[in-house]
């Protein structure tokens, strides 16, 4: 049997060992994310990515593909499920984009525009976020975290400073910098850490930069995100090992 | 576009707005002269009407900040068919509601009486006139029922062109990219 499965009726070639999510990234089929990224291992819980595999909903970044998959992805059905998802992300955070560097550039923004997100429809936490200012070139707006644990997973396996994590359990979990004053100038975080670049979202911000390129010709502004698929990239074995 | 067999009534409203909808809204420019060959006004700042009568479209620009605020809200959901949240304020609260992780009174202290370059004996404004601040600031969709949301910090008024256009047509509109922004 030829290693071909089938998205949306579309075949798709795929290699042994890749996912679902990898396949359909190579052959250039949209799927909305924002915790995979295609340096680093999948980790399965933005949930944006999941399809129906043979009629059974799974994440497709955690999924490996196999010959004659039948699988669904842009069906309206399943469409519904990720728009719900962004507007639970939405009203979980404080993301109050007219003030946001991010603003353009914005994967959950992006992924709301793409998915026809037009309201929040739940109610709004307005939580309580700390921002870090401390960094001398380097800021942070927890205000608009989302948990993907990019810049986690960064510090750790590329960087090697474990300079973030989760703290808390379920509502209560939060991003948290590993320093004992929790302040992040109080961590060996660099500019040119892996991590200062993967955040999805508005988190994780260069000091001195903002709207070094304006409103309107951002990555998003120019395409939208489903016609700019990111072709995938294989993993190096460096960052396949487990940490 | 087909004209419907009669013109539509449109209120507007701004509550914990700027106006800035508004404005975008009056930037349809000459294409204001289309609109109101289909559609003419009922409460709203270009007509200076104080209350709402029954309408085909209401829009709401701005959260709910104050008790003012609900009580017109109220108003419009009771007097029109489609009720529209019109910009970022209206759809999720937007700058007022940047205040939400704040204590009121330590606000209003502050803004008058504990900050710098206020007259001697400056005190919280207090008048039977002016409308209560309410705790926090909501979209408006936590108060009433919103049957359509177009965002945006101000919408562009293309979007608002296209949305009323769209609605006046009997179509759902559908914001393309370029339309739909938060910002």
């Amino acid at each position: 049997m030829s290693n071909v499965f089938t998205i949306d009726g579309q075949e798709i070639p795929f290699e042994p060992g890749q996912s679902v999510m990898q396949a359909a990234l190579t052959a250039g089929v949209f799927v909305p994310h924002l915790c995979y990224h295609p340096e680093f291992r999948p980790h399965g819980s933005c949930k944006l990515c999941t399809m129906k595999v043979n009629g059974r909903p799974a994440t497709s970044c955690t999924t490996p593909a196999a010959a004659g998959m039948e699988v669904e992805n842009n069906t309206t059905e399943i469409n519904d499920k990720r728009r719900m998802l962004i507007q639970m992300l939405l009203v979980e955070g404080n993301h109050f984009c007219p003030s946001c560097e991010k603003s353009g550039n914005c994967k959950l923004q992006a992924l709301g525009y793409a998915l026809g997100v037009m309201s929040p429809h739940f109610t709004e936490f307005f939580p309580d976020r700390p921002v870090d200012f401390s960094h001398p070139e380097m800021l942070l707006d927890f205000n608009r975290c989302i948990l993907c644990e990019l810049c986690i997973r960064a510090s750790a396996e590329v960087d090697k400073k474990n300079v973030f994590a989760l703290s808390g359990r379920g509502l209560k979990k939060h991003l948290i910098v590993n320093a004992e004053s929790g302040r992040l100038a109080d961590t060996d975080f660099a500019v040119t850490d892996k991590a200062a670049e993967v955040c999805p979202v508005g988190v994780i911000l260069r000091k001195r930069h903002g709207f070094a390129v304006p409103i309107g010709q951002r990555t998003y502004d120019l395409k939208p995100i489903n016609e700019q698929v990111e072709r995938f990239k294989p993993v190096t074995p460096a960052t396949k090992e487990k940490v | 576009m087909n004209a419907p067999n009669r013109k539509l009534r449109v209120a507007t409203t701004s509550l914990a707005g700027c106006f800035g909808c508004h404005m975008s809204f009056l930037d349809i420019d000459e294409r204001i002269l289309k609109l109101v060959e289909l559609v003419e006004f009922d409460r709203s700042p270009i007509t200076d009407i104080k209350h709402c009568g029954p309408c085909d479209l209401g829009l709401i620009e701005g959260g709910v900040c104050n008790a003012e605020n609900v009580h017109v809200l109220r108003e419009f959901r009771a007097n029109c068919k489609i009720l529209v949240a019109l910009g970022a304020c209206a759809v999720n609260g937007g700058l007022p509601a940047q205040r939400n992780h704040l204590d009121l009174r330590d606000i209003l202290e502050e803004v008058y009486e504990t900050e710098g370059g206020l007259a001697r004996g400056s005190k919280i404004p207090n008048d039977p006139e002016l409308p209560l601040p309410l705790d926090k600031v909501h979209p408006i969709h936590e108060v009433v029922k919103i049957d359509y949301y177009l965002p945006g910090c101000p919408p562009p008024a293309d979007a608002i062109w296209k949305f009323l256009t769209d609605l006046i047509a009997g179509r759902t509109p559908v914001m393309g990219h370029g339309l739909l922004h938060y910002d």
